[in-house]
């Protein structure tokens, strides 16, 4: 095979969505061989390490994203049922979830203010532009409910949606230490903790880390995160006098 | 046949979501809806049918796996981050640690409360 044939090769290939799918799997594979050979520290969480490899190829090769998710949209578009699917957790644990329930919508409430309060003070201290803080105001919470709340008091959708994946990420990483420090050792707390403040990251990492009751937890607190995120950060903003 | 009737519930569920979140105009995504009319189904059938978790069980196992796609969109951003790029990774750390610490410690609290008075 010359060279001129494996350049046509590669012109088909890249505008093939087989190949986009094939090297998230490949990738996904390879970074939790990575993470376990490395003592499963989630310093090197699967995901973060992936999302690395695939960004430094697609960079490589010189793939633009729109391009690679053709092929990727079909893993992406399992999140839809996958969220559906938390339901089934929480029907398992529906009697504790229940005892818990005026405590857990109060940490909720008080999580969100705490997030977002904390993240609008110091940004703001740090001189960062208008934009970008309210484009951070939504971070903790899902993509998609952050990209239509970040719209909604005038930050930019596309960097919100960026900055919840990167928040997702350093919640894994810093939760378990946290945790350590403060002598949080119940499970349904710990998941319950890690979806209000790194949503579907930290409840796929509640699954993956702690089990099924921290991951039923994680995945309540996500959505009433996100339901309750979206009403009250219009709210909290124009109360700071930004919106 | 069960993987195939299990994914048909969960597509259902996340498609009637859909539509009430399109239809009354909420600021919620359909599959969060989605999830709330799957747990009132289930409360209401009062167990979870086989097929539904094999299908359900098989995604949440691999639900870090899903993230990927939408991780490496970061690759969009570089520019818009570069510019804050500081004030951003500070800001994220600290708020996320804590956000982390004081949910975390508040719940415990409220939780061991909770337990001292129930066995009282």
């Amino acid at each position: 095979m010359n060279i001129a044939a494996f350049d046509q090769l590669w012109v088909y290939l890249s505008g093939n969505p087989l190949l986009s799918l094939l090297i998230t799997l490949v990738a996904f594979a390879a970074a939790v061989r990575i993470n376990r050979a490395l003592g499963g520290s989630s310093l090197f969480h699967p995901v973060t390490l992936s999302v690395a490899m695939l960004i430094g190829l697609l960079l490589l090769v010189d793939m633009d994203y729109a391009t690679y998710f053709e092929g990727a949209q079909f893993i992406h578009f399992l999140l839809g049922p996958a969220t559906v699917a938390l339901a089934i957790p929480l029907y398992d644990h529906r009697e504790k979830v229940r005892q818990l329930l005026w405590p857990l919508l109060l940490a909720c409430i008080v999580g969100i203010i705490t997030a977002v309060g904390s993240t609008l003070g110091l940004a703001a201290l740090m001189g960062a532009k208008p934009e970008t803080l309210l484009s951070l105001a939504p971070r903790s919470v899902t993509s998609p409910i952050a990209m239509g709340v970040a719209e909604q008091i005038g930050g930019i959708p596309s960097l919100a949606a960026g900055l919840v994946l990167l928040t997702g990420s350093i919640g894994c990483v810093v939760a378990p230490w946290i945790f350590r420090v403060l002598k949080v050792r119940d499970p349904a707390v710990q998941g319950f903790t890690l979806g209000l403040a790194a949503h579907g990251f930290g409840t796929a990492h509640a699954f993956a880390r702690i089990g099924a009751v921290a991951g039923a937890f994680s995945g309540l607190a996500m959505g009433l995160t996100g339901l309750l995120t979206a009403f009250l950060l219009p709210l909290l903003v124009r109360l700071v006098g930004m919106g | 046949m069960p993987l195939i009737m299990g994914m048909s519930v969960l597509l259902a569920c996340q498609f009637l979501g859909e539509l009430v979140t399109r239809g009354w105009g909420l600021p919620v995504p359909g599959p969060v809806i989605g999830m709330v009319i799957l747990l009132i189904g289930l409360l209401i059938w009062g167990k979870v049918p086989g097929s539904l978790r094999l299908a359900g069980e098989g995604l949440l196992r691999y639900l870090t796996l899903l993230f990927v796609p939408a991780g490496v969109g970061l690759i969009a951003h570089f520019e818009l981050i570069g510019k804050d790029l500081w004030p951003i990774i500070f800001t994220l750390v600290v708020s996320t640690a804590v956000t982390l610490a004081v949910t975390g410690k508040m719940l415990e609290q409220l939780n061991r409360r909770r337990n001292r008075r129930v066995e009282r």
